[in-house]
């Protein structure tokens, strides 16, 4: 079974969200990059773009699969993580660490209360 | 039974392995009244490989027999006897598209060879393995400059009024269902090319991408270093609509101006493909790297196998329609693969000194043929702007008239400019490699006749 | 290991196929030139002789599986036999010379033949008119949405925004119509194979332009509903698409024109018998019914009252969608197509649906009794089935793509594999009426010894092939470091 950490919040298409201060760290969790195999080009938004929670904000693609990325919750990107242009891989080896996707300026916090709890996910991904 | 194999035990001993009736039964899970029996009565009985060939020898030499200086976006050249005889092998003919790698080499290989040779040709970073032609791939290559340029907010490019009308109309149809706007740059009348001037009206607005062609459809040489420039001033791309074979002697789109063009499309027939009553051809198309991944088509990339050995695969998928479905880059999903290695093929023959030779012959006949026909009272070339392998003249009489009557004399002597620029008695005329001496005499002396009727 | 260089490294410089090529000229006959547009360096294009182009090519031309050489049942690909004399005819010399914009006078015979095939193609449909223009399938495709698009236009019909696509469908379907401007809405598919007829009927509406399907659809069944469906999607002013993707199970028996189809494509390199090419060129003519008539793509071939041909362009149609090409598509595959259809002639027509169909259902059956599993095991096959080796890859590891690595080694081309989407681990599989029972065996053999491999050396069937000129290749060094163009 993969890695759920506790402390973080969840959408139910798999991204994981980490809340410091008002600014959200995204990334996608170790099961969906365990489900989507080797990446090997990750699309990221642009700083300064403005986007809702739900909208699409990026692709990660396989050498058989793209998979659309959500922004978990409103606000501005602030920042993205250049590292992936490079090192996709980085998203599959550390999923919760140096393979994090963006960071958003979170507009509502009542987003984060719309995302799954670790359990909750545990919960989804069981039933999948 | 023309290619079916199977003998009446055959049938018997299939029937019986599925256990129905008959071939019939195979089908009753279709409603009856739907059933086409009876309802095929138009269509002629079959015939023998030798009578079908006897019909089409009758119908094909109905069309031979004239000498053709015809061109307008494809070309009469030499193609080596080497290049259809190996292209048509039945191990590149009878393949598929190569999903599985590992028995398809042959073809991947081909594909690879063909991107670097595209590359080579127009001075791009990368190349894919070919869309349907030319001026479908400029439709293409609209759709990826939308994509491509995030400076522009835009759905408008801008194309010359001297591109290929055919590429203006074809993409057009492409791409309008997407709100897609084509806004038309005007050309130099005395000239015949696309002056700077034209484009000061669009300075400082918002859009994607400025097309440039090289030659452009009256032959004339465009200024693409300063054309170029321009467009990346005023933040848009620069997609090149290039001969191949001019590329032998003109600058290559990725030199043009500073910073070079971005995307490069053009139509390949000239490498190799014969006229065939315009197709099969191949569009071929080129981008900087940095726009690879909004570029649509079949890519192929040299990797190594689980031993280490080099090989060759499909690659950058997940842009395609079988993965990306309705987020796809495009709806494509082959490329001209035979007309393609054929090409592959031409260029290998001909290396640089060749083609070099090819398109060398082609500019000097077609100045040759122009210097002889505008030594006919009458006749004057229509611009003044220097030339690849084609010509405007204007001719004392209606274009159509004279075509006609030249055509009467089995001599193809060009097309009619007078639908497309509203240019009556202005042709556009075409000679290459192939064309002799005493053929280019033929046509002077066919044209004199006929203007003085 | 000089059959893996590429081209460019048996390159020399000063080395050439002089015969090849006119001799040069002098740089005075350029001088018409500008300087600052020529060319500072020639292109490198590879130096090599004559005989080392050949003998390279032909050597790349024997790394790859063929019709020719295999058994090659890729499924909605109909990989049946391409026959050798269309490929003569078509390269005749009074086609292969012929200019695109050759005056009519000088294109009679050609347009004689494109007159007759737009004829037979809409005879065996059971459509109103035809226009060859489309290159490829694909092509095809987006004249067909185009012509919904066109019409519900012309109408005034402006709520129109959505297609509906079965979620069995071929992605060119939902990639076609974004470029046509649409909305995708997809429906689901019953276990049975057939589309829920009912999620159909909540789907349509007034935003719906039309349904595109296949029939027999991608999970190799013929869709018994059709007509309700047909119903369904035009009650509510939809139009009805047929993909002839899969046009070669039902040549000569069920027309696509009867079912209630309003505009189809045809891949003639499907089931025309017109040569893949290694992925191209095709060549997908669409037919339409009465009220679409006005927008086919053009030019199309005409007929005068005295017996001559003439082409039809957008000077005439003006409510045509246009030209798809600088000229008029493949015209080389269209010929092709045209012998073969000449050479089956009616009673040849309807042989093709009926001995496809015999030949997938008679391999079905025998692929089931050594032990492969049916997707759909209380359908009938169509030309084609699905085999599912789900139950293989959960309890021995060993996958569809594994499976049909192994088949290489076989000498079997492997069939479609994880197409249609819905069906885990599965093999679309198509024979075509033009192999022999005793070939058809052949693959059922090699299938039960490989599963019978699965089970007692699954190791060795994950890292098959072993006989190929490459084994398993690095996708993934392919696509994270792209080399896509040679450098010396």
């Amino acid at each position: 079974m993969s890695e759920i950490p506790a402390e973080l919040r969840y959408a139910s298409s798999h991204e994981w969200a980490k809340n410091d201060d008002g600014t959200v760290t995204v990334g996608i969790t170790a099961h969906a990059q365990d489900a989507m195999g080797d990446l090997v080009y990750v699309e990221l938004p642009e700083v300064g773009q403005v986007v809702a929670a739900g909208d699409e904000a990026g692709v990660v693609e396989s050498v058989k699969a793209a998979s659309d990325i959500y922004a978990p919750v409103s606000g501005e990107i602030v920042a993205i993580n250049e590292a992936l242009e490079d090192e996709p891989e980085l998203v599959n080896n550390v999923p919760y660490e140096g393979g994090w996707l963006f960071k958003i300026a979170m507009s509502e916090e009542s987003d984060l209360d719309n995302l799954l709890t670790a359990d909750q996910y545990q919960a989804q991904i069981e039933s999948e | 039974m023309p290619y079916i194999p199977h003998t009446p035990d055959d049938v018997c001993a299939m029937l019986d392995a599925i256990g129905a009736d008959s071939i019939e039964a195979l089908f009753d899970e279709i409603p009856a009244h739907l059933k086409a029996a009876g309802k095929l009565d138009a269509l002629p009985e079959g015939l023998s490989e030798m009578e079908v060939t006897r019909l089409m020898n009758e119908r094909a030499a109905m069309d031979a027999g004239a000498v053709s200086f015809i061109g307008a976006g494809a070309y009469q050249h030499h193609i080596p006897a080497a290049v259809w005889e190996i292209a048509t092998r039945g191990e590149f003919y009878t393949a598929y598209t190569p999903y599985q790698a590992e028995a398809s080499q042959g073809t991947l290989q081909v594909i690879y060879e063909f991107q670097t040779l595209m590359t080579r040709l127009t001075g791009m970073e990368v190349s894919n393995a070919s869309v349907y032609d030319g001026a479908s791939g400029l439709s293409e290559a609209v759709l990826m400059a939308l994509r491509a340029n995030r400076k522009s907010k835009s759905r408008k490019v801008l194309v010359p009024t001297a591109l290929n009308p055919r590429y203006t109309a074809a993409t057009q149809a492409i791409v309008e269902n997407q709100d897609v706007a084509l806004d038309s740059v005007a050309f130099d009348p005395a000239s015949g090319q696309t002056p700077l001037d034209a484009l000061k009206p669009f300075e400082g607005q918002d859009y994607a991408a400025l097309v440039i062609s090289q030659p452009n459809f009256f032959g004339s040489l465009e200024e693409v270093d300063a054309l170029t420039d321009w467009a990346h001033a005023n933040s848009m791309l620069v997609i090149g609509v290039v001969n191949p074979t001019s590329l032998a002697l003109l600058t290559p789109p990725g030199e043009w101006g500073a910073e070079g063009a971005d995307i490069v499309v053009g139509e390949g027939q000239p490498l190799g493909v014969p006229l065939s009553s315009g197709g099969p051809y191949f569009g071929f198309m080129c981008c900087k790297q940095k726009y690879v991944r909004q570029m649509p088509g079949r890519i192929i990339g040299r990797t190594v196998d689980m031993e280490g050995k080099q090989g060759f695969a499909l690659t950058l998928q997940a842009r395609e329609q079988h993965i990306r479905r309705s987020k796809a880059t495009s709806n494509i999903c082959t490329n001209q693969g035979l007309a393609m290695t054929a090409s592959t093929i031409y260029c290998s023959l001909l290396g640089p000194d060749g083609l070099t030779n090819v398109a060398a012959h082609c500019h000097a006949n077609t100045q040759s043929l122009a210097d002889k026909l505008t030594a006919i009272a009458g006749v004057e070339r229509a611009f003044s702007a220097p030339t690849f392998h084609e010509v405007v003249l204007t001719l004392p009489k209606p274009a159509a008239e004279v075509l006609a009557a030249l055509a009467g004399k089995d001599v193809l002597g060009g097309v009619s400019l007078a639908t497309d620029y509203d240019m009556p008695n202005a042709i556009l005329i075409n000679a290459t490699e192939i064309h002799s001496e005493s053929d280019l005499d033929l046509f002077a002396v066919a044209l004199k006749e006929v203007l003085a009727a | 290991m000089s059959e893996t260089q590429l081209i460019f490294q048996l390159s020399q410089p000063g080395r050439s196929a002089v015969s090849q090529a006119p001799k040069a000229l002098a740089d005075d006959k350029l001088s018409a030139i500008p300087a600052h547009l020529r060319r500072k360096q020639k292109p490198a294009l590879p130096e090599v002789s004559e005989m080392q182009v050949v003998r390279h090519y032909t050597n790349l031309s024997s790394k790859n599986f063929a019709i020719d050489k295999q058994f090659y049942p890729l499924g909605s690909c109909t990989m049946k036999y391409n026959p050798r004399g269309a490929n003569r005819a078509a390269m005749l010399p009074g086609f292969l010379n012929r200019h695109p914009l050759a005056p009519e006078t000088h294109s009679q015979g050609f347009l004689s033949c494109m007159f007759e095939l737009q004829n037979f193609l809409k005879e065996v449909t059971g459509m109103k008119g035809v226009s060859l223009a489309p290159m490829a399938g694909a092509q095809g495709e987006f004249a067909g949405v185009a012509m919904i698009r066109a019409y519900h236009e012309a109408r005034g019909d402006e709520g129109r925004t959505e297609i509906l696509i079965p979620e069995a469908a071929h992605g060119t379907n939902p990639a076609t119509a974004v470029m046509c401007g649409y909305k995708v809405r997809e429906v689901p598919v019953g276990k049975d194979g057939d589309v829920d007829l009912d999620a159909l009927k909540a789907a349509c509406g007034p935003q719906t332009a039309g349904l595109m399907m296949t029939n027999p659809s991608t999970c190799g069944v013929f869709e018994r509903q059709i007509e309700a469906i047909a119903k369904t999607v035009h009650e509510a002013g939809g139009l009805l698409y047929y993909d002839g993707a899969n046009l070669n199970a039902i040549l000569g028996k069920v027309r696509p024109g009867d079912m209630g189809f309003d505009v189809i494509h045809m891949n003639l390199h499907k089931t025309f018998a017109t040569p893949h090419g290694g992925g191209g060129p095709g060549a997908g003519p669409v037919g339409v019914s009465e009220r679409l008539l006005p927008y086919l793509p053009t030019p199309m071939a005409g007929q005068r009252d005295d017996g001559s041909y003439h082409w039809i362009d957008t000077d005439t149609l003006e409510t045509s969608i246009g030209h798809l090409s600088a000229f008029m598509g493949n015209a080389g595959v269209l010929l092709r197509a045209y012998y073969y259809a000449r050479s089956l002639g009616r009673e040849g027509m309807i042989r093709v649906g009926e001995f496809s169909t015999l030949a997938a259902n008679y391999l079905l059956k025998r692929l089931e009794a050594v032990g492969c599993t049916a997707a759909y095991p209380d359908r009938r096959a169509s030309h084609e089935f699905i085999l599912t080796f789900a139950k293989e890859a959960k309890e021995l590891g060993v996958t569809a793509m594994d499976i049909a690595k192994r088949l290489l080694d076989y000498n079997q081309h492997a069939p479609t594999t994880y197409f249609p989407l819905l069906v885990p681990e599965c093999f679309l599989i198509e024979p075509t009426e033009t192999e022999s029972k005793e070939a058809l065996d052949e693959f059922v053999d090699a299938m039960a010894a490989i599963l019978e491999e699965a089970r007692t050396q699954p190791d060795m069937v994950k890292e098959a092939p072993f006989t190929q000129p490459v084994r398993r290749l690095d996708d993934v060094k392919a696509a994270r470091e792209l080399d896509l163009a040679w450098s010396e």
